[in-house]
């Protein structure tokens, strides 16, 4: 999986009946780049990340993620073309959703094991060398309603990250989580960034957004109103939706 | 108190007889073998000596005596009665009837121990255990057995009303019925029939002596001669069966038999046993020993039948349900139609169709293959059908309650839909569909108590059969009861302990 693994949004456009959710965008976004998609509740921000991912379909417009094309899809079903470019970006969602029935260490190696093909002694070798590095090595054996939240998060990191995605998407991912058990999620984001992947989220950690992105986006109505590096996005917006939004969260 | 004011009633009723007797009959009805003269009003015994040797039959050498082993037993009891015996002339076919009328103190003249005799009449112990005698003409070689005779389209001839006339009839073998038991064998002397079925002491009596005829495999279906009284007659009745005993226990009932040459070995068992406690109920004949080891025969039916007819509801309810969720319309529309159908109607009238309808349809139609279920196929079928409507419900419920994001979890990590619902939905599902599916396990279990209607003997049906036969409606009732529990407490525990384990900590 080499080559340019550049993500270019072009021109999108998705509906949900009369309501426009997506409006045009057209987004480019570079290899290892960290990019923070920000902006209030509606905005279209999740719909976005998803439509990366395939799970959401759009109207108009195309989604390139390396050299795989996502195209518009009329149907409410995934777009074509969602499954190669799910092995380039894998997705955290808000609420984990591990699989419940399965302990820590199976979530982590099951779709290596099965969609990958790897025996099941790679596939465990490689979920130990994750969980260990997001710091659950201890909790394999655990299972999900075990573990409070922050250690679910981590668990489902490890698990995107063991099918060796080129990124993450990340959907809102410390939302559910107390304030004491946010930082030791971000912090392995962190660690991933420094190992060169591109990174996606979609937050409201104004802070982390500060400190850890290249890039923040904001999002209003389904448009991108405002495109650049977090101090000047952040700290001296020039668009009057950016700067009430940020007085919003700001408090 | 009841004891008592029963045996003043019988008394009364002796009484009463007598009375009629004297003022109604000649003597020369009275050609009972008499001993010593008694204190006591003679007792009317009910007989038919039409042709009725070797019970009772007119004496070849004295036309106004009788003989017979029933009228050596008439003597016989006289002694420990401390009463003389009286024959009274009746037709063999209304003996039980002329009891009830009281026309006469008792009858017996070969009458058959059945259930519903028990349950009209108060009978003695038995005093002989008649069994049922194939006889064939001497040069028969089409069969030699009643089955074989059956198979060979062979007519048999037997006698109104008796054990042998039901037998034949059970086995739907076809029979020619006569009022006295010396026509059929002359009939098939002659070849009118082709073989007779009758009580032993009369294929004895009347064939064994025959050379033209001959006994055909071993003598069957045993059963009992009793004697028949009133109800209302318990004292007289308790009376009887002790001197019963007592001529067992003298051998006087042996010295009887063997003069008859009717004397075997199931008398000897017969009155073995009688020594120790015949003196009980009869019903009791069905003792726990005894009817345990038939109802747990049902009970392994009922079993394999729950099981078997789950098994094919489990695994034809996920197609159903997974075309009611993911299909398109058509799919939709046909898995929708199957569970309000077999939801929607009764069980029992699916059984009946798969049972008795199927082969007519397919008579009609002239289709080559017959459609002739058997009882257990079609039962487990139509409980299948029936049930599969229930277990694609909670199956769909089930797999309906995993959330959409779990979908999504396997989608972004590459697997197929297929491998998402294998891996990641069904496992989940299956802990919201097992605990629903164990109660319709145990719904299904009683539910099988209604097969019976196409012959299948399962447990209910056997609780009816034995009660019936035994008239221990209330004792084995509660056995089965308990059969039934034993069986089904334990799988509403599962059910109840899937629900604790599996139904929360999602």
């Amino acid at each position: 999986m080499t080559g340019n693994m550049q993500v270019v949004i072009s021109h999108v456009t998705k509906r949900f009946n009369s309501h426009t959710v997506l409006n045009d965008v057209s987004l480019t976004i570079e290899a290892g780049q960290t990019v923070a998609l920000i902006g209030p509740s509606g905005a279209g921000k999740s719909t976005l990340l998803r439509s990366i991912n395939g799970l959401n379909s759009f109207d108009e417009g195309e989604i390139r993620v390396g050299s795989h094309t996502l195209l518009p899809n009329r149907s409410h079903h995934a777009c074509p073309g969602a499954r190669q470019v799910r092995r380039v970006f894998g997705m955290i969602f808000q609420d984990f959703q591990l699989f419940p029935h399965l302990t820590a260490l199976q979530n982590v190696m099951d779709a290596p094991r099965y969609v990958l093909g790897l025996s099941k002694a790679d596939a465990e070798k490689r979920a130990m060398k994750l969980l260990d590095r997001v710091g659950l090595a201890a909790k394999a054996a655990a299972y999900p309603q075990e573990l409070s939240g922050g250690q679910k998060q981590r668990v489902a990191i490890a698990r995107a990250m063991a099918m060796e995605p080129r990124g993450l998407l990340c959907d809102e991912i410390t939302s559910a989580l107390d304030p004491e058990l946010k930082n030791e999620v971000l912090s392995v984001l962190e660690d991933l960034k420094r190992e060169g992947l591109t990174l996606i989220l979609v937050t409201h950690e104004i802070g982390f957004a500060r400190r850890a992105a290249d890039r923040v986006v904001v999002l209003a109505e389904g448009r991108i109103i405002e495109d650049g590096p977090p101090h000047e996005v952040l700290d001296n917006p020039k668009a009057p939706r950016t700067r009430q939004f940020l007085s919003q969260i700001l408090v | 108190m009841n004891i008592r004011l029963a045996w003043a009633r019988g008394v009364f009723v002796a009484g009463a007889v007598a009375l009629a007797t004297m003022l109604t009959l000649p003597p020369a009805a009275a050609e009972a073998p008499t001993k010593s003269p008694p204190e006591k009003s003679p007792l009317r015994w009910g007989a038919d000596s039409e042709g009725g040797a070797p019970y009772i039959c007119k004496d070849p050498q004295d036309v106004n005596r009788y003989v017979g082993f029933e009228v050596d037993l008439a003597a016989a009891l006289e002694k420990p009665l401390g009463r003389r015996i009286e024959f009274v002339q009746y037709d063999f076919k209304s003996l039980t009837a002329g009891v009830r009328r009281g026309d006469f103190d008792f009858a017996m003249n070969g009458v058959e121990d059945t259930p519903d005799r028990r349950k009209a009449l108060r009978l003695s112990r038995p005093y002989y255990v008649y069994t049922l005698q194939l006889v064939a003409r001497a040069d028969e070689k089409r069969f030699d057995s009643l089955e074989a005779c059956k198979k060979a389209g062979g007519v048999v001839g037997t006698l109104e009303d008796t054990a042998a006339e039901r037998l034949l009839d059970q086995m739907g073998v076809e029979k020619k019925v006569y009022g006295s038991q010396v026509e059929p064998y002359r009939d098939l002397e002659i070849g009118r029939i082709d073989a007779v079925l009758l009580d032993l002491p009369i294929a004895t009596y009347y064939a064994k002596p025959n050379e033209k005829l001959k006994f055909v495999g071993p003598a069957r279906n045993p059963g009992y001669y009793v004697i028949a009284f009133r109800r209302d007659q318990e004292a007289l009745a308790r009376e009887v069966d002790k001197a019963i005993v007592e001529l067992a226990k003298s051998g006087e009932l042996q010295r009887i038999y063997e003069k008859w040459q009717i004397w075997n070995d199931e008398q000897k068992r017969l009155l073995d046993s009688g020594v120790s406690d015949f003196l009980t109920e009869s019903g009791k004949q069905w003792n726990f020993a005894r009817y345990f080891p038939l109802l747990l025969k049902g009970a392994v039916v009922t079993v394999e039948l729950t099981f078997l007819s789950m098994l094919v509801a489990a695994i034809l309810g996920l197609p159903i349900a997974l075309m009611r969720l993911y299909g398109n319309w058509p799919m939709q529309l046909a898995a929708t139609a199957y569970v309000e159908f077999f939801r929607g109607i009764p069980v029992l009238l699916l059984l009946f169709f798969l049972y008795y309808g199927l082969p007519v349809i397919a008579e009609n139609f002239h289709w080559t293959i017959g459609l002739k279920l058997s009882p257990m196929t079609a039962a487990i079928l139509g409980f299948g059908l029936n049930y599969a409507a229930y277990q694609a419900e909670i199956y769909r419920a089930g797999i309906a309650s995993i959330p959409v994001g779990q979908w999504e979890a396997g989608a972004s990590l590459g697997m197929t839909q297929l491998h998402t619902f294998r891996r990641i939905i069904l496992p989940q599902a299956v802990r919201v569909i097992l605990p629903p599916s164990t109660n319709d396990l145990v719904a299904l279990f009683k539910d099988t108590s209604i097969v019976s209607i196409i012959a299948i003997e399962e447990l209910t049906k056997e609780y009816q059969i034995l009660a019936k036969s035994s008239l221990k409606y209330l004792e084995i009732g509660f056995v089965t009861a308990m059969l039934y529990l034993v069986m089904s407490v334990p799988l509403g525990y599962l059910s109840r302990y899937l629900e604790r384990r599996w139904g929360k900590g999602r």
